[in-house]
């Protein structure tokens, strides 16, 4: 439409802030909006597409990007209050390439504490509330995002994933989130959480949006040394209502135990649509499937403990207000800037790697994930595309995931060997269970096969019909009290990490 | 009968490389900057930045590790180490610890008591930390992260030394090696090079080593050689006292000539080591390995056999010179132009060596251009100037790197041979030292000595010697 010159870049950027204004009170899917200078940098974009030097499809489209990504001169806290006033100096990668295609940044979204969490109710800044039904999760870590896109606050949104933290979200908001193959997308200026881990994509609506967001985030980047570079960066030619002779596999150890029967059909229900399309679709065990918990808590805690010790209260950051000497001043601020969840992970990380233990845990982690990538590279051997569930349920209920934090990591089981493998996963909106909450189907590829889940998940599309947000968003938001969102760590104890409106 | 020890001494040596930019990120390396100006958001730790690796840090690793008979893990591996200081901005440091570049080798040092080779565990390669500035006035501590990420390679040895004087030829060895690579100029009271001691005793004859303390802050190797030897006490006589060495990291204070315990083995680090998940794996290809090898310079070993087969100059001057890189450069260029190696090295070995001396200075610090030595032998051997006058010049191309045939036009310091000119002057000194000229004709042959240094004097030290003295025999004659 802007580009047709339907809208201009200002109405655009002015319609997201006004869903925003409306509905954020109660969902808090961001963190810090910036609509000031969005609505300036709209001027200066709508000049660049009016004299042609813009042109790409994502030119003038506001977007949300996730709060662990470096944005230059816009504040970047990782929802946490560590970082509660770190203003970034330079932008991340992905975001360059997202300004030069014409973005417009209007903010930085709600997240679980430096991605840590599956239900975006670990942040600093209260909890984000699930669009479908605001009593709910939206799930997480990418929560924030995968919210802005469901309730159609934006166009779009970055995330980040390091163990399904684009495609749980995903699932529970009924949204499309896409993870590339590791090394697609630059991490310089993600802030890291498992760097071996960690992969930036796009969530949008459908995957026709996806594939030209990752076309546009995707680039070999010197200044990240994990970066690869790749043949081709098209992704938009795989958009195809095509799946005939598509060799498809369905772990059979994905089915059955642990998973919700309504997810469960949903799925199987999805499969039979690209069957019927042409597909040959057929059931495989994968094997090794739970070893990947165990193995990703352990090497991605380990790197966290590491990648989250530069958070000290010497150069940036919180500080505590009270210390005596350096060691008080390293344990109170560490302490105090925090949140629980971030402090048992630094905690298991440190201990994995610590001496005597480095083999048994660290090491056997390692050579564990080896494996499993083995056992995919196996699977490919037959199959173009793996396809199977998201996440085991539908959005739970707000509170009702961190009383059992074991529970809450098992809820990744099929999201996190795709990190630990480095292989590129999407999940698709595939129906609804009895309460209406969204479910997911995930397709995953072999390394750099992004263009056979996008073909896959374009037919599939095309068979289940455009996308459907939550009906009467308004109404439902309604429900709740504006700023009931704010959690406990936002509380008056710690006004430095209010939200942040400008 | 007292028991007899023997020192058992391992060293590591940290070598700050000569790379223009830092080893993970592209600031400048140089030494002196303002506080930090010389920083990124790499080098500094702000999140979300990613280590790059310099591909020079990896060549002079190779280089040195090649130098120094090592083999080359052709994989190899960055960690991480991981402790708080505020000194290191990501709260650890990059380093190698499970798979470093270099290992197993070694360098044959020689000291009175024969020729020895001291074995090299391995060479790995690492970034240098930040400097904290303790400011008194404001009562705060600040940091300085230029020197941040700095690359630095640590050497190990094996535990094969055994007294202070093998300590010093190792170590003076491993320096000529690096610095004839062009590796680093390896200054120890600048901290381009440091050496920290790993020393036990144990009496002579016994199989297991002893107790080990590790000894740190030794900036010159005068302070090492004193360490050793007060740390070798201070363990003899706890073992005399029937008391055990503990394991510990001391700190040596030159000044009180006494070293202070700084950590215990209890309290020490768990660095909790794991491989860095944000550089890739360092793969070193034959054909990479094989250029590095054939850059290799000729090192000091091999040029002092050169020195002795290719120039006509004493053993001694062969190897004063090639002792210092830089000294051998400036001789073998100078030579290359002037064709006359026994006097560029009598330049070098006098001159030059007294001048550096008087200003306490390395020769690395030497800045003149070897075509203005050239010109300097050129001149004096036609006769241009003469001796007294070219001691003046070559000061000037020392400190100033003057040109000088420009100079002596200038200043006029031409040789006068003239004997209209000399006839005067000597004929003026004659008439004004009517005793020395009584006690010459008297048989004093001194008195002549006298009068030519007056006669010099006069003409401002640009008088002919020989010319000086036959007319005076003449005149007085």
């Amino acid at each position: 439409m802007i580009r047709k010159r339907e809208v201009s870049v200002r109405e655009a950027v002015q319609e997201s802030l006004d869903c925003v204004a409306a509905l954020d009170g109660t969902l808090n899917c961001f963190v810090t909006l910036d609509g000031e200078r969005a609505l300036a940098r709209a001027d200066e974009v709508q000049r660049g597409i009016d004299d042609g030097t813009l042109g790409g499809p994502l030119a003038g489209v506001p977007v949300a990007v996730k709060d662990n990504i470096c944005t230059e001169g816009l504040r970047t806290t990782c929802s946490s209050k560590i970082l509660y006033n770190f203003v970034p100096p330079y932008s991340a990668e992905a975001v360059c390439n997202l300004n030069a295609a014409g973005g417009v940044i209007i903010g930085k979204t709600n997240m679980d504490e430096f991605a840590m969490g599956s239900t975006t109710e670990t942040s600093a800044f209260g909890v984000t509330r699930n669009p479908w039904d605001p009593e709910h999760v939206p799930g997480g870590s990418s929560g924030g995002s995968c919210a802005a896109v469901a309730s159609c606050e934006v166009p779009y949104a970055l995330g980040s994933d390091t163990g399904g933290s684009i495609r749980q979200p995903g699932s529970f908001c009924g949204v499309t989130g896409l993870k590339p193959t590791y090394g697609t997308v630059s991490r310089y200026g993600l802030i890291a959480y498992g760097s071996s881990l960690d992969q930036i994509g796009p969530i949008a609506k459908d995957i026709s949006d996806c594939a030209a967001i990752l076309e546009m985030l995707a680039s070999y980047d010197k200044k990240d040394s994990t970066s690869v570079k790749r043949e081709a960066y098209d992704f938009t030619s795989a958009l195809v209502d095509d799946v005939k002779g598509m060799k498809i596999g369905i772990p059979s150890d994905y089915l059955g135990d642990g998973l919700d029967p309504e997810v469960e059909a949903a799925v199987r229900k999805a499969a039979d649509v690209l069957r019927q399309k042409g597909a040959i679709v057929e059931e495989f065990q994968l094997s090794l499937v739970e070893y990947a918990i165990p193995a990703y808590y352990v090497i991605a805690s380990a790197e966290a403990s590491s990648n989250l010790a530069r958070f000290d209260g010497v150069k940036y950051g919180y500080r505590a207000p009270e210390y005596e000497g350096l060691h008080s001043m390293y344990k109170r601020s560490r302490s105090e800037g925090f949140g629980e969840e971030v402090k048992r992970r630094i905690m298991l990380g440190s201990f994995v790697l610590s001496s005597g233990y480095y083999d048994a845990y660290y090491l056997k982690a390692l050579r564990t994930k080896a494996l499993i990538k083995q056992s995919f590279d196996r699977a490919f051997e037959n199959y173009d595309v793996i396809l199977g569930p998201v996440a085991p349920n539908t959005a739970p209920r707000l509170g009702e995931s961190l009383s059992d934090p074991l529970k809450m990591y098992l809820g990744d089981i099929y999201t996190i060997s795709v990190n630990l493998a480095g292989l590129p996963g999407v999940s698709v909106p595939c129906g609804t269970d009895a309460k209406g909450l969204p479910i997911g189907v995930q397709l995953i590829g072999d390394c750099f096969q992004e263009k056979k889940i996008i073909r896959a998940a374009y037919a599939y599309e095309q068979a289940r019909g455009s996308w459907q947000g939550p009906a009467d968003l308004e109404k439902r938001c309604d429900r709740i009290p504006e700023h009931a969102a704010s959690g406990e760590a936002a509380g008056p104890e710690s006004a430095c990490v209010s939200k942040e409106v400008g | 009968m007292a028991r007899q020890y023997e020192t058992v001494i391992g060293l590591e040596v940290h070598v700050e490389l000569a790379t223009k930019t830092k080893i993970f990120c592209g600031c400048s390396t140089a030494f002196g900057g303002a506080p930090n100006t010389h920083t990124c958001p790499v080098c500094t730790g702000m999140p979300g930045s990613l280590p790059v690796l310099n591909k020079q840090v990896v060549e002079y690793a190779m280089a040195v590790g090649l130098a120094t008979g090592c083999q080359i893990n052709q994989y190899c591996k960055f960690d991480r180490k991981n402790y708080f200081y505020p000194d290191n901005p990501q709260n650890y440091q990059i380093s190698q610890l499970y798979l470093p570049i270099c290992h197993d080798g070694g360098i044959e040092i020689e000291t009175a008591s024969g020729r020895k080779v001291i074995g090299i565990h391995e060479i790995h390669m690492e970034e240098d930390a930040g400097k904290l500035i303790h400011d008194e006035w404001d009562d705060c501590t600040l940091v300085d992260y230029n020197r941040s990420g700095v690359p630095l390679i640590e050497i190990v040895s094996e535990p094969d030394m055994r007294s202070a004087e093998e300590v010093i030829a190792y170590l003076d060895k491993l320096r000529l090696i690096v610095q004839y690579l062009g590796a680093s100029d390896c200054k120890l009271q600048e901290g381009s090079m440091r050496a920290d001691v790993n020393l036990s005793v144990r009496e002579v004859g016994a199989k297991e080593f002893g107790t080990r303390t590790e000894m740190k802050n030794l900036n010159s190797f005068k302070a090492i050689a004193r360490a050793i030897d007060g740390e070798r006490a201070r363990q003899i006589e706890l073992l005399e006292e029937g008391k055990p060495v503990i394991q510990e990291t001391r700190r040596w204070d030159d000044n009180k000539e006494y070293s202070y315990p700084m950590r215990s083995k209890e309290d020490a680090h768990d660095y909790r080591y794991f491989p860095d998940p944000d550089l890739v794996p360092v793969v070193i290809s034959d054909e990479w390995l094989q250029a590095v090898r054939d850059r290799q310079p000729e090192l000091r070993t091999e040029k002092l056999a050169r020195y002795k087969k290719e120039f006509d100059i004493p053993e001694y001057d062969a190897e004063i010179l090639t002792g210092s890189k830089r000294l051998a450069d400036v001789f073998e260029e100078t030579t290359a132009l002037c064709g006359k190696p026994k006097k560029v090295s009598n330049w070098l070995m006098g001159e030059t060596l007294r001048l550096l001396k008087e200003e306490g200075m390395e020769p690395e610090e030497l800045t003149f251009a070897p075509e203005h030595l050239a010109k300097l032998i050129e001149l004096t051997d036609a006769g241009t100037i003469n001796q007294t006058v070219a001691k003046e010049v070559f000061e000037k191309i020392f400190y100033e790197d003057v040109e000088p045939e420009r100079y002596v036009e200038e200043h006029g310091l031409k040789m006068v041979s003239d004997d209209g000119v000399l006839r005067t002057v000597v004929e003026g000194v004659i008439a004004a030292n009517p005793q020395s000229v009584s006690d010459y004709r008297g048989g004093k042959e001194k008195a002549l000595g006298f009068l030519v240094g007056q006669t010099m004097k006069q003409m401002k030290g640009r008088a002919n010697p020989g010319a000086v003295n036959q007319l005076l025999r003449e005149l007085l004659g």
